[in-house]
C-alpha cells in the first residue's frame, strides 16, 4: 500500500536534513563544509525549535565528527554525520574504524572536489577516495533520491546481516542547492519503516551478548589486532559486503512497496537495442538520459546505465544491464592520478574482463572541479564512442571532457 | 554507593583486572585501577592508542570488565563525547538501552601524546561544548608505546630517541607544555594533579571528578621505568619523588563563578607550609636514566640551574594562586 | 595454549575479544615472587593499591595474598610496603 507523501520543494541538503529529523537519530555529529552547511544549519534549527529529540554535537573538525558518531553508535545510538571532499578526507582514518568496528553510522556526502587546488564545486573524488574503507555507498541523481536514500539508508545500515555505515552520495551544488519537487513520507510511516535500532549478536568473555558498550554486558570494542587475526577480521567484513547485495535488495523491495518508486542497484535505458552507451554516476547521468532521448530521436541507438550502488559494486545487475552492447562510455568525475583509468572505468572494466562477450569500454573524465557537463559535451562523447564502434577498437582507453588545452 | 576510604576501595573488585601484558611496575595500571575504584555506577570508558590501550586489549583478550572502546589515537574525546551525547540524548527521549540508568559516567584514558599532542584539539573541544565526562591523563611524558619519543609533555633536558642527549644538543630544549594551565583556562570545572603514591588522594579526586557536572581532567604522573631509565621497583617512590621536589604538585582547581580556585593537597601543602622540606630536584634526576647527561661524565651546572629555577617559579606560582 | 586459533567464520563479529585476560597468566614473567611476613602485616593494604597488575587481593582477615599466576615480580610492593614486611625471592 502505498503511503500518503506529501509535495515539498527541497533542495538536495534539504531534503537529507529533513529526512533525518524525521528518522530522529540519537545523535547528530557534524562539522560545517561547503556544500553540505544547508544540513548542519537546517538540523540545527530542528534542535532549537525542539523538533528532534537528537544530541546535535557542533564537533571542533570532521575527524571528531566521525569519531563522535563512532562512539554514539557504540553506545547504542543512532549516529549520523555529513560532510564533503576534505572533510571526507580527514576523516579517513575514522573511515576504516568505523567500518572495521561494525557501526551502522548513516552519513551525507555532498560531493565536493578535494584540494588542492581548493575547490567547491562538484565532482566524485572525495567518494572514490572512500571506496575501500568499507562503506556502502549510494549515489543519488536528484533530491527526490537523496530524500529516498536518507531514510532508507538507515534500515541497510543495520540489518542484522550488514551492520556497515553507509554514505549517501549526491553531488555538491548541483543537488545540494538546487531545489526540486520532493515527495516526503509522514512522520509516523518514517518512523515506523525505520523502527528501532537492533543490534547485532556478537561473542564476549562471558558469552552472547549484543555489540553494544553495555554496562550490564560488558564488551571490549576496537582491540589490538596482530598478524594472527587482522586479516581474519578483514575477511569477515569482505565477506560481510558481498552479502549485502542480497540484503539490500530485500530493504529496497519494502522500501518501494511504501514509496511507490522502484529501487534498483542500476537503471539501464533503452539498453536493449543499443549500439553505444554511458555509464556513470549522480547527477549528470539525468543529462545523459536527455541526451539519449535525443539521440534516439535523431536515429542513433544510444542508451545509457545510472549507477545507484557503487558498494558494494553490484557487477551482476550491471553486466545483465550492459547486455549486448558493443561499445560503454564510462562518463566520470573522478581521476585516478597514474593508474590505467579512473576509478569508475577501472571497475566496469575489471567486472566485465571474465565475460566471453563483452563491449569496447572508454573513460570519459569530466566535470572535475564543477566543470559543466553541458549536453554537446555528452554528444562529443557519444560521438567518440561511434568512431570507436567503427574503427573496433579503442585507441584512446582515457580522455577528458571539456578541457582547454 | 561506597565511601572512599582504602578499607572499603580494597573490597571493590577491579574493572581492569589482570593478565594485562604491560611492562612490569608500570605505572598507568597502578593509577588506572586507583581511578577505576572510584567510580559509582554504570561506568563506560574510552581509550586512546597507548601502552594502556594495546596491552589491554591484545585480541582475542581483553582486561577491561567494563564496557570499553578504542577508536583511534588522536580522538578519545571527540568519541567520549559521542558516548556522552549519546546517554543525553537517550535518557531525555527517555528511550534506548542507556535510559534505564539514573546515570552513567564516562571516563576517558589518554597518555600524554593522544592530550599534549594529536589528540589536544579534540580535548578542547570536547570541554569547550561542556560535556559530562572525565579525562585522565597518564603522563609518562613522552611517546612510549612507540619507543620513547619526545612528546609536547617531555620536560626540559630529557634524554628520548627524538631529542636525544647527543654531543651537541643535549636532550629536549623545549620546556614541558603547561596543560594543567590550558585546560584550567578552558573553564574546566573541576582540574587536579594525582600521583598513584597516594592512593586515597587519587581514589577522592576521581570520585570528585566523576560527580561534577561537566568536564574534569585529572592529570597523573606515570612514571616509567622503561623510558625513564629506572628499576620497575622504584615506579611509586619516583612518582612521590616528583611531588616532593615540587617537579609535580599535587592541587585541585574549581571554577567558582567564574573563578579559578585553586587548593594544594595535603603533601604538596605540607611543603607550602614548610619550604624546608621540599626537596631539591637532583634527587629526583639523578634516580632516572633520561637525566643522566645532567650528572655525567660531568654535572652539568647550567641544565641543572635552568630546570631548578623553572620548577621553583612554577611552584611559587601555583602557591599564589592557592594562597599560601 | 594449543587450541587451533579461529578462523574468519567463527570469530566473532565486530572483531570483539572473546576472551578475558583471566586466561593469560603473566606470572612467570618475572624472576623474583613477593613473599609476605604476616607477622609483621599491619594490613594497610596499600600493596593492594600499589599493584600494577591487581595481583594482590585483600582477604576477609584484612591481610593481603599474592596471586602468582598473575605477579610479574615488579618489586613494587615490597619497595613500598611502609614496614618492609614484603621480600623479594628469586624464583628457583
Amino acid at each position: 500500500m502505498v503511503a500518503n507523501q506529501k509535495m515539498m520543494g527541497l533542495n538536495g541538503d534539504e531534503a537529507s536534513a529533513y529526512a533525518t529529523k524525521q528518522v530522529d537519530p540519537d545523535v547528530v555529529a557534524a562539522y560545517p563544509i561547503t556544500p553540505q552547511t544547508i544540513i548542519v544549519e537546517k538540523y540545527s534549527e530542528y534542535v532549537a525549535d525542539g523538533l528532534v529529540g537528537s544530541e546535535f554535537v557542533a564537533v571542533e573538525s570532521e575527524h571528531s565528527a566521525l569519531s563522535a558518531c563512532v562512539g554514539a553508535s557504540a553506545a547504542g545510538a543512532r549516529a549520523f554525520t555529513a560532510t564533503a571532499a576534505n572533510g571526507l578526507a580527514l576523516m579517513w582514518e575514522i573511515l576504516y574504524i568505523a567500518a572495521g568496528l561494525r557501526q551502522p553510522i548513516v552519513m551525507a556526502v555532498a560531493n565536493r572536489s578535494l584540494g588542492g587546488p581548493i575547490n567547491i564545486h562538484n565532482d566524485h573524488s572525495d567518494a572514490m577516495g572512500a571506496r575501500d574503507s568499507g562503506w556502502i555507498q549510494l549515489f543519488c541523481e536528484n533530491s527526490q533520491e537523496v530524500y529516498d536514500m536518507s531514510v532508507e539508508a538507515w534500515r541497510i545500515a543495520e540489518h542484522p546481516d550488514v551492520q556497515m555505515p553507509v554514505m549517501v552520495n549526491f553531488d555538491g551544488f548541483t543537488i545540494s542547492h538546487t531545489m526540486e519537487n520532493v515527495y516526503t513520507l509522514e512522520d509516523a510511516d518514517v518512523k515506523k519503516f525505520v523502527g528501532k535500532r537492533v543490534y547485532m549478536k556478537t561473542e564476549g568473555p562471558k558469552g552472547e551478548v549484543e555489540f553494544r558498550l553495555d554496562p550490564d554486558n560488558p564488551i571490549s570494542i576496537g582491540p589490538l589486532d596482530l598478524q594472527d587475526f587482522y586479516f581474519e577480521h578483514k575477511v569477515q567484513q569482505m565477506e560481510a559486503m558481498k552479502y549485502t547485495l542480497k540484503t539490500i535488495k530485500a530493504v529496497d523491495k519494502e522500501f518501494e512497496k511504501i514509496t511507490g518508486r522502484k529501487l534498483e542497484y542500476v537503471y539501464p535505458y533503452k539498453m536493449e537495442d543499443a549500439e553505444v552507451a554511458v555509464v556513470g554516476l549522480g547527477s549528470a547521468m539525468g543529462t545523459v538520459r536527455e541526451v539519449v532521448d535525443e539521440l534516439r530521436a535523431e536515429g542513433v541507438k544510444a542508451g545509457m546505465i545510472k549507477m545507484r550502488l557503487f558498494r558494494p559494486f553490484p557487477e551482476e545487475d550491471l553486466k545483465n544491464a550492459i547486455g549486448k552492447v558493443p561499445v560503454l562510455g564510462v562518463m566520470e568525475k573522478a581521476y585516478s592520478i597514474g593508474g590505467p583509468g579512473a576509478p569508475l572505468f577501472e571497475e566496469v572494466k575489471t567486472a566485465l574482463y571474465d565475460s566471453p562477450k563483452r563491449p569496447l569500454v572508454a573513460d570519459y573524465i569530466n566535470g572535475l572541479g564543477g566543470k559543466d557537463t553541458s549536453p554537446e559535451m555528452i554528444r562529443g562523447v557519444f560521438k567518440s564512442l561511434q568512431k570507436i564502434k567503427e574503427r573496433g577498437a579503442v585507441l584512446e582507453p582515457v580522455s577528458y571532457v571539456g578541457v582547454r588545452e | 554507593m561506597s565511601e572512599i576510604t582504602l578499607k572499603e576501595m580494597s573490597r571493590k573488585p577491579d574493572a581492569l583486572i589482570c593478565g594485562a601484558r604491560l611492562c612490569a611496575g608500570c605505572d598507568e595500571t597502578i593509577v588506572v585501577r586507583q581511578v577505576m575504584k572510584a567510580t559509582r555506577g554504570p561506568t563506560i570508558v574510552t581509550s586512546a592508542t597507548g601502552c594502556l590501550e594495546v596491552s589491554t586489549s591484545i585480541f582475542p583478550y581483553t582486561s577491561w570488565e567494563v564496557p570499553w572502546i578504542h577508536c583511534a589515537f588522536e580522538n578519545v574525546a571527540a568519541v567520549a563525547s559521542g558516548i556522552e551525547a549519546t546517554i543525553k540524548a537517550m535518557q531525555k527521549k527517555k528511550e534506548g538501552p542507556l535510559a534505564k540508568y539514573p546515570n552513567v559516567d564516562v571516563i576517558s584514558f589518554a597518555g600524554d601524546g593522544g592530550t599534549y599532542d594529536i589528540g589536544f584539539q579534540a580535548l578542547s573541544g570536547a570541554i569547550e561544548r561542556g560535556h559530562d565526562f572525565t579525562y585522565v591523563l597518564l603522563d609518562n611524558e613522552a611517546y612510549m608505546n612507540t619507543g620513547i619519543q619526545r612528546s609536547g609533555g617531555t620536560p626540559f633536558g630529557a634524554s628520548t630517541t627524538t631529542s636525544p642527549a647527543g654531543k651537541i644538543i643535549l636532550g629536549k630544549r623545549e620546556t614541558k607544555k603547561p596543560i594543567d594551565d590550558i585546560i584550567i583556562a578552558h573553564g574546566t570545572p573541576y582540574v587536579a594533579t594525582i600521583n598513584s603514591a597516594w592512593p586515597l588522594d587519587v581514589m577522592k579526586k576521581a570520585r570528585k571528578a566523576i560527580e561534577v557536572d561537566g568536564p574534569t581532567f585529572l592529570h597523573s604522573l606515570a612514571p616509567c621505568s622503561r623510558g625513564w631509565r629506572f628499576p620497575p621497583e622504584k615506579t611509586v617512590e619516583i612518582g612521590r619523588l616528583a611531588t616532593q621536589t615540587c617537579v609535580f604538585p599535587l592541587f585541585e582547581c574549581k571554577q567558582e563563578k567564574g573563578r579559578p580556585v585553586y587548593e594544594l593537597s595535603a603533601p604538596s601543602l605540607a611543603i607550602a607550609k614548610r619550604p624546608e622540606t621540599k626537596k631539591p630536584i637532583e634527587a629526583y634526576l639523578e634516580q632516572q636514566g633520561r637525566f643522566r647527561h645532567f650528572f655525567r661524565p660531568t654535572r652539568n651546572e647550567a641544565h641543572l640551574k635552568e630546570l631548578q629555577e623553572s620548577i621553583d617559579i612554577r611552584w611559587q606560582i601555583l602557591c599564589e594562586k592557592a594562597g599560601v | 595454549m594449543s587450541e587451533r586459533k579461529r578462523g574468519w567464520k567463527t570469530l566473532p563479529k565486530g572483531a570483539v575479544p572473546y576472551k578475558s585476560s583471566k586466561d593469560y597468566q603473566t606470572g612467570d614473567w618475572g624472576v623474583a615472587k613477593p613473599i609476605i611476613d604476616r607477622t609483621r602485616c599491619t594490613k594497610c593494604t596499600l600493596c593492594h593499591f600499589f599493584c600494577p597488575e591487581g595481583a594482590i587481593t585483600v582477604r576477609e582477615d584484612g591481610y593481603t595474598e599474592v596471586n602468582y599466576d598473575y605477579c610479574k615480580g615488579c618489586g613494587v610492593c615490597a619497595n613500598e610496603c611502609p614496614v618492609k614486611c614484603i621480600k623479594m625471592e628469586l624464583k628457583k
